[in-house]
């Protein structure tokens, strides 16, 4: 049994047939082949797989797909435009904000819907904001530095500093 | 004092140039290996035993079978038909791959199930039916040497009890006798508990079997392919894989710490079901297998003693190890050591005499152990000498800090001979304390937590100085399954004088391919962008043991920097025959020769690779590329001071970390963000055991807490706002006087916490606290003293 439904996903809209149990994660990564978007547990703790579902970032490992029916969907691959890179992006390189990166998608999908809601977030409110998203290699100083550069960026103030201080 | 001898345009080392590996990462376009989707591929599911230990009394797969895309089931008998069921774990101990008969811990591989899709692989897992015998398991290690305790591994020949190794390092007769006459002995006893190395990316493969070609290629999650092939070839040579026929492909990783080292059974199978059905099979495991199933790291139960004189000098340590190993022995250390480095565990302190012995026993948990970002058992070491140092203090009333002051060895007594037989290559332990101290205002600090303590608040403040050992190693020494532990780096400059670079390591994280272009940039002068870096795939790059144990810049980046020497060489004689001069008549500057004295007479190291193809010296080989393979002279000893301190809610026993400075030597650093950065990843690694991670086992081997819901893995909450620095005392024999530091805060970390802890409540008696250290640990114990 599959049913039909229609999604947006970084901007093209597509109608597919999926059977009603397919994750929305695996619809993403497997059926379109988006595999920035990454899986990180089994129980919606890792925040991996985190993107942007009508604006709300949401973890697609804990929605059907055909819960996604008419939604619009922005997933890593959706962040640049032609202009450039996204402020997040530019923050997490800039700032080192990353090693292995399997965790950095999905910390940067919800770094977003944090900073829309919230443009000028203190450290203690980002740390709050991410704590749905594990990260296992950075220790997560320099994920917070990433948050506020694009912080500063996206309200056009004056860019942080991206050397890195020591004591 | 971070040397930097090149122009940013350069970016050789010292600089901090912005990670060349972030492009593809930021922007979705990492290429992990779910991501690996191939014409025909099926995908494997693994059905895992809910018992610790017992009899398999009957498999059924006919409603498995009977699943629409379900194309195949096998279990251990199918894999037997072909000696496949039985592999070789890295400290030559034997592992099941799939079991014939009897199951050995909770969520061990009981059979395989194949389909043609991920969904139908579920399904079909979830409709075999296993028929168990269920018997006791033995969970306890200090009951599998009594009488009464099953014989675990009859499998073995000539096994009669389930003891696997003693180990023993250092001088008994002396080091007994140093305790008999000193005026002071402290003993703590210890667990250093059974932990997850739990990178968010779990382990998975695709086997690609080429049946026309009888040609594999694996991509895998491993951390050190080369190894990896060879052990295939080993395992499966008897059914035509020969090693030529085997290509190892590591695509990019999603953090390893040591848990992407070890073979397991899914890999084996992965490999056996392709072989047999001629089509890509892949196996991704999900969280819950990974924590449940996959190699553990630490879990050793220490007796640790300390003698010294009633002023605090330190006379001798002595260690007692207890080493639960699981059903079998699949440590990844490198062969000649059992309990890894742990003989580092005499510390930082200048001393004669440590006397060390371990006992390894198998129990029905699943076996290990792997590092956790850790070299090869340094954490559990430096946890017991960090901890017992701590101790001693507290019983002679000295302060911490003044007592590892006094006991240092002194900058210029390296390289330094321990008592366990290391040759300590450098350091200036005084100089990074001092600093740490500076950082933290640790005077005052002190003040303060005097005037706490009278108001009855709970404050303490914990040191850790601990040396580390890295970069295994030494070929004379070093070896896993006796291929020695070199590394290597290939370089090819092409004629427009731009590079690729291979190496037989591969990042999991670190960043080799921008630290790697800043040590080639350094010695060669090419710009670093202009210098491609490739691991990972046994086809194209030089062998290699692999990244783990922090051995990637000691013996590759060492290897980059010698093949990059020679072929500076290669440019200087070029240069010669161009400049028409001697060879001594020229100098170099970075990017460049010119002739002493006149150095408008230069040829920029461009030029001189095109001439390499276009303009060589006749009776000079053509070309500008090199491979050298590193053989280290000595390990590298990196060593930090760091410090903690906590405040502590009495009411509810909640720790707050309210400052953590971490000074760091890891010798010449080649780019300082990225140190930085992977001190600060270290660090969370090191609170993590501390306050938060072990893995939980009832009497009947059940695992408690065998799923991210409840193995807490740091969030951005719990992780502090680290404070980082360094001093710089160069490897001397390195070199590009590097050391490693992927792991040093992940050994540092753990006893500066727990001392700590303890120090906020040594004064009502408190001595010790088993890590990891929870609120209701806290609050049980200030109930126990009285204190509330
Ligand atoms: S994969 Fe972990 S939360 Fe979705
Ligand atoms: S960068 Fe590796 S998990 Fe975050």
């Amino acid at each position: 049994m599959t049913k039909e439904i229609t999604i947006t996903l970084n901007g093209e809209k597509q109608s597919l047939e999926v059977e009603p149990r397919l994750l929305l994660v695996h619809l993403i990564r497997e059926n379109l082949n988006q595999t920035g978007t990454h899986i990180g547990c089994d129980t919606s703790s890792c925040g991996a797989c985190t993107i942007l579902v009508d604006g709300k970032s949401i973890k697609s490992c804990t929605m059907l797909a055909i819960q996604a029916d008419g939604k619009e969907i922005i997933t890593v691959e959706g962040l640049a435009t032609t202009e450039g890179l996204h402020p997040i992006q530019e923050g997490f390189k800039e700032n080192h904000g990353l090693h292995c990166g399997f965790c950095t998608p999905g910390m940067m999908m919800r770094a977003v819907e944090l900073l829309e809601n919230n443009p000028n977030p203190t450290e203690e409110e980002i740390r709050w904001g991410i704590s749905g998203n594990l990260c296992r290699c950075t220790g997560y100083n320099n994920i917070v530095k990433a948050i506020q550069y694009a912080g500063a960026k996206i309200r056009g103030d004056e860019l942080p500093s991206t050397e890195p201080e020591f004591v | 004092m971070i040397k930097c001898d090149t122009p940013k345009e350069i970016g050789g080392m010292g600089h901090s140039m912005k990670r060349k590996e972030d492009d593809r990462f930021i922007q979705g376009k990492g290429n992990y290996v779910d991501d690996i989707k191939l014409p025909g591929m099926l995908y494997m599911d693994i059905v895992r035993s809910p018992y610790a230990y017992a009899k398999i009394k009957k498999i059924n797969t006919d409603a498995a079978m009977a699943i629409d895309g379900v194309v195949a089931v096998v279990d251990g008998k199918a894999l037997e038909q072909y000696n496949l069921h039985w592999m070789p774990t890295l400290m030559s101990d034997t592992q099941m791959v799939l079991p014939t008969d009897t199951v050995m811990y909770q969520a061990q591989e009981v059979c395989a199930v194949i389909a043609t899709s991920r969904y139908a692989a579920r399904d079909g897992k979830e409709a075999v039916i296993v028929e168990y015998e269920p018997m006791k398991p033995l969970m306890d290690p200090y009951k599998a040497l009594n009488d009464d305790a099953p014989l675990l591994r009859p499998d073995k020949e000539g096994k009669t009890d389930n003891h696997i190794w003693n180990w023993k390092a250092g001088d008994k007769e002396k080091t007994d006798k140093v305790f008999e006459e000193a005026d002071v002995t402290v003993k703590e006893q210890m667990h250093i508990p059974r932990i997850h190395v739990a990178s968010i990316e779990t382990c998975g493969c695709v086997a690609d079997y080429d049946k026309v070609n009888n040609h594999l290629t694996m991509y895998m999650t491993t951390q050190a392919p080369h190894a990896i092939r060879t052990v295939i070839a080993l395992v499966a040579g008897h059914v035509g894989l020969t090693e030529e026929k085997i290509r190892v492909i590591s695509p990019d990783i999603g953090g390893g710490f040591g848990g992407k080292v070890p073979v397991y059974p899914g890999y084996v199978i992965a490999i056996a079901v392709s072989f047999l059905v001629g089509k890509p099979v892949k196996w991704i495991e999900d969280r819950s297998e990974n924590l449940q199933a996959d190699s553990f790291a630490r879990d050793y139960h220490i007796t640790a003693e300390m003698a010294a004189t009633k002023e605090g000098k330190i006379l001798a340590t002595r260690f007692k190890i207890l080493a639960d190993h699981g059903y079998t022995d699949a440590s990844a250390n490198p062969s000649k050591f059992p309990t890894g480095l742990y003989s580092i565990g005499t510390g930082s302190y200048d001393y004669g005499a440590s006397y060390m012995e371990a006992d390894a026993v198998y129990t029905n948990k699943p076996p290990g152990g792997v590092a956790y970002r850790c070299s090869f058992r340094v954490t559990e070491a430096v946890h017991a000498i960090e901890r017992i140092t701590d101790r001693l203090a507290l019983e002679i009333g000295k302060d911490p800090a003044q007592l590892r002051m006094e006991n240092f060895i002194k900058k210029e007594d390296f390289p330094w001979k321990s008592p366990t037989g290391w040759e300590y290559d450098s350091g200036d332990y005084h100089a990074g304390l001092q600093k740490a101290m500076d950082a933290v205002g640790y005077d005052e600090l002190r003040k303060e937590q005097a005037e706490k303590r009278a108001k009855g608040e709970l404050m303490g403040i914990g040191i850790s100085t601990f040396t580390e050992i890295v970069g295994a190693g030494p070929s004379k020494d070093f070896d896993i399954l006796g291929i020695k532990m070199f590394d290597s780096a290939e370089i090819r400059v092409h004629p427009t004088g731009k590079a690729i670079a291979r190496f037989g390591t591969k990042s999991q994280g670190q960043g080799h391919e921008t630290t790697y272009a800043q040590i080639i940039a350094q010695e060669l002068g090419i710009p670093m962008e202009h210098i491609q870096v490739e691991e990972g795939d046994t086809d194209t790059a030089p062998y290699g043991l692999g990244t783990y144990a922090s051995r990637s810049t000691p013996t590759a980046g060492a290897a980059a920097a010698v093949a990059a020497r020679k072929l500076r060489d290669k440019a200087k004689k070029i240069a010669a025959y161009l400049l028409e001069v001697s060879e001594e008549d020229l100098e170099w500057e970075p990017g460049k020769f010119f002739v002493k004295g006149a150095p408008e007479k230069s040829k920029t190291i461009q030029e001189l690779v095109f001439a390499a193809y276009t303009n060589h010296p006749q009776g000079m080989e053509a070309g500008f590329e090199t491979t050298h393979y590193y053989d280290p002279p000595n390990l590298t000893f990196p060593s930090g001071a760091y410090i903690c301190v906590v405040d502590i809610d009495k009411e509810t026993g909640q720790i707050d970390v309210r400052r953590f400075v971490a000074i760091d030597d890891c010798g010449n650093i080649i780019n300082p963000m990225i140190v930085q950065g992977q001190v600060h990843g270290g660090l969370t690694q090191g609170i993590a055991p501390a306050m938060y991670e072990s893995l939980i086992y009832d009497d009947d081997g059940n695992i408690l807490n065998g799923t991210f819901m409840d193995y807490l893995v740091p969030t951005a909450v719990e992780s502090p706002s680290w404070e980082t620095g360094h001093t710089v005392t160069p490897s001397p024999h390195h070199p590009i006087g590097a050391k490693g530091v992927g792991e040093s805060p992940t050994v540092g970390a753990p006893p500066a916490i727990a001392n700590a802890i303890v120090d906020a409540m040594s004064h009502l008696g408190v001595t010790h606290m088993e890590i990891p250290i929870t609120p209701f640990k806290v609050w049980k114990t200030l109930k126990e003293k009285g204190a509330i």
